[in-house]
This record gives C-alpha cells, sequence and structure tokens, in this order.
C-alpha cells in the first residue's frame, strides 16, 4: 500500500505541482492540515474526500487565491506558486475549473473561447486585439473537441448545465496549460453527460496533467487514475481506487457512510 | 462573431459605419438636432416658428453635458459593473479646473479690479496666488488639466479599492464618501476655491464675451460635438476584446481572474476613461451655467446620473443619453410646475424602472416591439391557415 509521500528534493526537478507541508487555517480551523503530495508530468489524478476535507481550499492555494499559513507549493521548475497572483499562476499554465460552471454568460460560445485564448493579457494589448487565423483554427478545434461546435454562436448562458461544464474545460484549453485542476466537473450531470465528461478529460489527460477533486465515485473508477483522499486537510490515503477504497481508515471516515 | 472588413475602411470610419442601427439613428438624431438648432438660432429671425432662443440653446447644452456624464457612468456602471456613486466628483473637478480658467480670464475686471488675485482671494486678505492657481491663465494648460486632474484621482482612487478588491455596494459606499469628502473640502474658504460661493462672474471664454448669443451657440455646438465623440470612444472601447473583458469581468469576475486577466489593471483603466468624460463634461457645463460651487460635489447629484442610466438602459451607451435628456428635461419642466412633487417623481421613476423596466426604455422597447410584431405574425399565419381551412 502506498501511503506515505516523498519529500525527498529529486522530487522537485520531475514534478509538475509539488505541496508540502502545507497548512490552511481560516479563524482556528485548520482546512488544510500539513497537506503533502506531487503530480507527475502527464499524469491524471483523482481526489477524492468528504465534505470539508479541504479540497476546495487546496485547489486555492495552488491557484494564488489563498496564500498557505507554512508550507511550500511548487510548479514544474521550482516556481513559487505562493508568491503569485491568479493570472500570473494561469499565465504559467495552471488552468482551474470552478465547482459551479462559470462562464461568461452574455457572450456567446466563441467569444468565451476567444477571451481564453493565450497571448497579451494587458489592458492595451486587447484595446488592438485582432483575431488571426492561426486563433481561429484554435478555437475551431477546441469547439470540436468539446462538441459545441454548431452552438459557438449561442450565447452561453443558454447552453446547459452540462454544456456549460464543457465550454468551461475548453476555456482551460484555450491557455494551453500544463495542469488541470478540475473541481466535481459532473456535479448535477446526466449520466450520458457524465460518460462524455469522462471521455472528455481521458482525451485531454493524453497531453496535459490533470487533478480532478469528485464525489462520484463511479465517475472516478471510469477515469482510471490513481486516487488521493484527503481528510481533514491531509492525505488520508493513496493508490488506486481499488486501493484506497479497501482502506479500512477510508472505508471509516468516507466510503462507509 | 468577429467581422474582418473594419481594416479597409480605416478605423474611424469603420467605427461609424459599423455601429447597430441604433447607434446609427442615435448619432443621425445628435447631428441633426446640433445642426437644426445651430442654424435655426443663427439665422433664423426671431419670432418665426422655427427661431430657438438662446436661452433653450443654453439649456440644450447643459443637457448634452449631463448626457456626457451619464455615458462616462454607463460606461463603467452598464459594462464592468463598476457602480460608482460618486462620479459628479469627477464632474466637478473638470468643472473647478474649467472654473479656475475662466477666473483667471477676468483679470482686472473684478469688482477689487486685482488683476492678479481672484476677487475672493482679495475679499480674504490673501497676499499672493496660491501655486496650484498658476498656469491657469492658458487654456491649453487648462484644458488639460481638465482631463489630468479626474484621471489623477480616478487612478489614485482606483488603484487602491480595485487592488484591495473592493466590489459591489461597499464600492458604491466608498465613492459616496468620497464625494462627500471633496463636498466638504470644497466649502472650506481656505482651500482656495472660493468656499461657499464656487467660482462665478465669468467673463470670458477665449477671448469671446460668455454672454453673447454667439459664443452661447459655440458652447453648445462643442457640447454636442464631445457627446459625438465621448460617444465613439465608448462604443470603440466596448466592441473591442477590451470591452468583451469588461462584460467578463461584470458576468464572472473570478472566471476572468482565473482566465488570466488582472482584473485590476482593467477596472482601473476603464474607471480613468470614465472619469476623464466626466471631467470634460464638467468643462463644457461650467460656462454654459455659468457658475461652479461644491454643491455639485452632493452625493444626490451622483444618484441622480445613476438614475438617468437605468431610466435608459444601462449597457447601451446611447440609452444613457437619452436618459439623460429625458429625466432633466422632466426636472426642467416639473419643478417649474410642480416644485414640491420633483424629488418624489425622481424616485418614483426610479421605482418604477427598476421593477417594469430593468433594462431601461432602450432595452425594453425593441423587446415589447418584437413580442407585438411576434404577435401580429401569430395573427397573420392563424388567418392563413384559417383561408386555407375554408378552400
Amino acid at each position: 500500500m502506498e501511503m506515505h509521500v516523498s519529500t525527498k528534493p529529486t522530487d522537485l526537478a520531475s514534478s509538475i505541482l509539488y505541496l508540502d507541508g502545507v497548512s490552511v487555517s481560516f479563524d482556528g480551523f485548520k482546512a488544510l492540515n500539513d497537506l503533502s503530495f506531487v503530480i507527475q508530468p502527464g499524469e491524471m489524478r483523482a481526489i477524492i474526500g468528504p465534505n470539508g476535507a479541504g479540497k476546495t481550499t487546496m485547489m486555492d492555494v495552488i491557484t494564488g487565491k489563498t496564500r498557505p499559513d507554512t508550507g511550500e507549493v511548487y510548479f514544474r521548475d521550482a516556481t513559487d506558486l505562493t508568491r503569485l497572483d491568479e493570472a500570473r499562476i494561469v499565465n504559467l499554465g495552471i488552468g482551474r475549473k470552478f465547482q459551479k460552471p462559470t462562464v461568461f454568460e452574455s457572450h456567446t460560445v466563441f467569444d468565451n473561447l476567444e477571451l481564453s485564448l493565450k497571448g497579451d493579457k494587458s489592458p492595451f494589448a486587447t484595446l488592438f486585439a485582432k483575431l488571426s487565423s492561426n486563433d481561429r483554427d484554435k478555437i475551431e478545434d477546441i469547439l470540436t473537441t468539446i462538441r459545441l461546435r454548431e452552438k459557438q454562436d449561442w450565447l452561453a448562458g443558454n447552453l446547459s448545465h452540462g454544456q456549460k461544464q464543457w465550454l468551461e474545460i475548453g476555456m482551460l484549453l484555450m491557455q494551453d496549460p500544463e495542469l488541470l485542476l478540475v473541481d466535481e466537473p459532473v456535479a448535477g450531470m446526466t449520466d450520458a453527460e457524465t460518460e462524455q465528461t469522462s471521455d472528455l478529460l481521458r482525451l485531454i489527460a493524453k497531453n496535459h496533467s490533470v487533478v480532478v477533486v469528485e464525489h462520484d465515485m463511479e465517475f472516478v473508477r471510469s477515469l482510471r487514475c490513481k486516487v488521493i483522499v484527503l481528510h481533514e486537510g491531509r492525505v488520508l490515503a493513496e493508490g488506486s481506487l481499488d486501493t484506497v477504497a479497501n482502506n479500512p481508515e477510508v472505508i471509516d471516515v468516507y466510503l462507509g457512510r | 462573431m468577429q467581422d474582418n472588413k473594419t481594416t479597409e475602411k480605416g478605423p474611424f470610419l469603420s467605427l461609424i459605419t459599423d455601429l447597430p442601427g441604433g447607434g446609427k439613428a442615435f448619432m443621425g438624431i445628435l447631428v441633426a438636432v446640433a445642426l437644426f438648432t445651430t442654424i435655426s438660432n443663427a439665422f433664423i429671425p426671431e419670432g418665426s416658428l422655427f427661431h430657438i432662443p438662446t436661452y433653450m440653446v443654453g439649456l440644450m447644452g447643459k443637457y448634452l453635458c449631463y448626457a456626457l456624464l451619464a455615458l462616462s457612468v454607463d460606461l463603467i456602471w452598464g459594462y464592468c459593473g463598476i457602480l460608482s456613486l460618486g462620479h459628479g466628483a469627477f464632474f466637478s473637478l473638470g468643472g473647478y479646473v474649467m472654473g479656475m480658467y475662466l477666473m483667471r480670464q477676468i483679470g482686472d475686471r473684478g469688482v477689487y479690479g486685482n488683476a492678479d488675485l481672484p476677487d475672493f482671494m482679495v475679499f480674504l486678505n490673501w497676499q499672493e496666488l496660491p501655486w496650484y492657481w498658476f498656469g491657469f491663465d492658458s487654456f491649453i494648460f487648462a484644458a488639460l488639466m481638465v482631463m489630468v486632474v479626474p484621471g489623477l484621482l480616478a487612478f489614485i482612487f482606483g488603484w487602491f479599492t480595485f487592488r484591495s478588491r473592493v466590489t459591489g455596494v461597499y464600492f458604491s459606499i466608498i465613492t459616496q464618501a468620497m464625494t462627500y469628502a471633496l463636498l466638504l473640502a470644497f466649502f472650506r474658504n481656505d482651500m482656495g476655491f472660493g468656499g461657499n460661493n464656487g467660482l462665478t462672474d465669468f467673463k470670458e471664454i477665449l477671448g469671446f464675451d460668455l454672454r453673447s448669443d454667439g459664443t452661447r451657440l459655440a458652447l453648445f455646438a462643442g457640447s454636442a460635438i464631445a457627446v459625438a465623440v465621448g460617444y465613439l470612444v465608448c462604443v470603440f472601447i466596448t466592441k473591442s476584446k477590451f470591452g468583451r473583458v469588461l462584460i467578463a469581468i461584470r458576468d464572472a469576475e473570478s472566471r476572468t481572474r482565473f482566465t488570466g486577466y488582472r482584473v485590476e489593471l482593467y477596472k482601473l483603466t476603464v474607471f480613468i476613461v470614465s472619469a476623464v468624460l466626466a471631467g470634460i463634461a464638467g468643462a463644457f457645463y461650467v460656462p454654459q451655467v455659468g457658475i461652479i460651487n461644491p454643491s455639485e460635489f452632493s452625493p444626490a447629484n451622483s444618484i441622480e446620473v445613476v438614475i438617468w442610466v437605468a431610466v435608459g438602459g444601462r449597457g447601451t451607451l446611447w440609452g444613457a443619453v437619452l436618459g439623460a435628456v429625458l429625466v432633466n428635461w422632466g426636472k426642467s419642466y416639473f419643478t417649474g410646475a410642480f416644485p414640491e412633487a420633483w424629488l418624489y417623481l425622481l424616485g418614483g421613476l426610479f421605482v418604477f424602472t427598476t421593477l417594469f423596466l430593468p433594462k431601461g426604455i432602450v432595452g425594453t422597447v425593441p423587446e415589447v416591439w418584437e413580442k407585438i410584431r411576434k404577435k401580429g405574425r401569430a395573427v397573420n399565419s392563424d388567418l392563413v391557415q384559417q383561408k386555407t381551412g375554408d378552400m
């Protein structure tokens, strides 16, 4: 059983994401308590855990929304993420999908993707920005990947819940991220949509590192990847879904309930 | 979808030709009104039915200044969701800057005949001109300051609030506090801006008598041009990718941040542009009404601007212009006819708009029109069906 997390410095150079001893507390409540784990480049990893286990706080720390009280968070070549703001971290190559689908509802699907294009995002640059044919091709590509090609002129607000989730994933892909953080992608989806989302994520995982936070065990199983179980802000168990599912501690705090 | 045809006609012309129907109609009406008023006031003899008297020209000029102020509020509120309840401050600062230039134009023709000091300074026994009054003898300098002073305040204010991620109602309250603080400050005699009385008794602008019909007409025409240019600037901004980022911020701020945009820089940029537009509006306003005093900073004034925009239609630009003109025309009429009722009417109008016309006049009328047309079509097709059924 692989339960420990290595913190050897050699991991640093080869990892895409490295968390070591991260703690965050809000008014005395320890949302994250000495959290450590490592994600390898190209790896897909699912993170599960009961409510309040610290999954969203973990995402907030990685994406610069919350500063940890202690601990280290490194991206790629030892870029210290705890010192950067959200926009910088996005432009470094970490994309984040929220739990609730958040897209720009009064823009068209096409414009949503156009706004997410990688490139100079300063006010001056966007004031005079023109769409190149390369950019257009890229948007068409992603439209095909997320199956929204026919709906490209729709206002995003008129899409179904599942389609909004895909559009948001498409918006992340537009930024060519190396690492995607996906928070509960199938919450509220129909079975068919859940299946398609699983396919979509596995397709994306072919050339990106992906971290998925999810409650739905069937969905996690369909991802066929390593799993981390979070509990009270720390890693409780790590390994394949079957391994952690048979861990008595895990059964106790989560799966058994 | 994007349009790639803009490049051939040059950026400025394409801005006008690519305007949506409502925008084109608005520009057409604005130009027509401005031209007709100018010709009518200058060339059609008094007494004729088509002659527009000078007092009317002044009134329209004033409305146009309010319209530009409303445009500036719509740019940030309608497109970026920044509800400023202190935009009157930028308007007033632009007005004060213009007032300072006009005061220096008086020269030695004031009551005390002092060529070096404005009357109120002589009255306060000041011996020399404060440093911040230097340069205002020059129109060019003053015109520059009309934009720099409000822009600078917007930069400092926005820098602190947007960086600290102050949003929503908290931001609105702070803007109220800002304009109230300026109101109190400008009331003080030792600020050097005329205290309670403000700046008035202006004589000339660029050497032209402010009371002459020709000057008043020129100021009106200038205001119309300012509104037209301000409108086109706002269209250019909102049609660009920058404008789409603004709307993105309005609808999903944190998504915008996680898409890689520095939200605070966007807010700061558009807030400064808006403050500069408001300042220019104030600068055209002061020579036409002949006075600027601290009451222009009063928080209620700024709230009124928001009502104009809400009535006309938030996020529609020319709706803001329409709202400003309509509400102020109503104000002129009702404060004359039923002075006590005006504030109740204004409050009632705001409540009515929020409840029944959340998109304002410009946002709602086309919707209703579309509904009526659809109904008409449905009735027509019913008739057709009936006819075919009969056959």
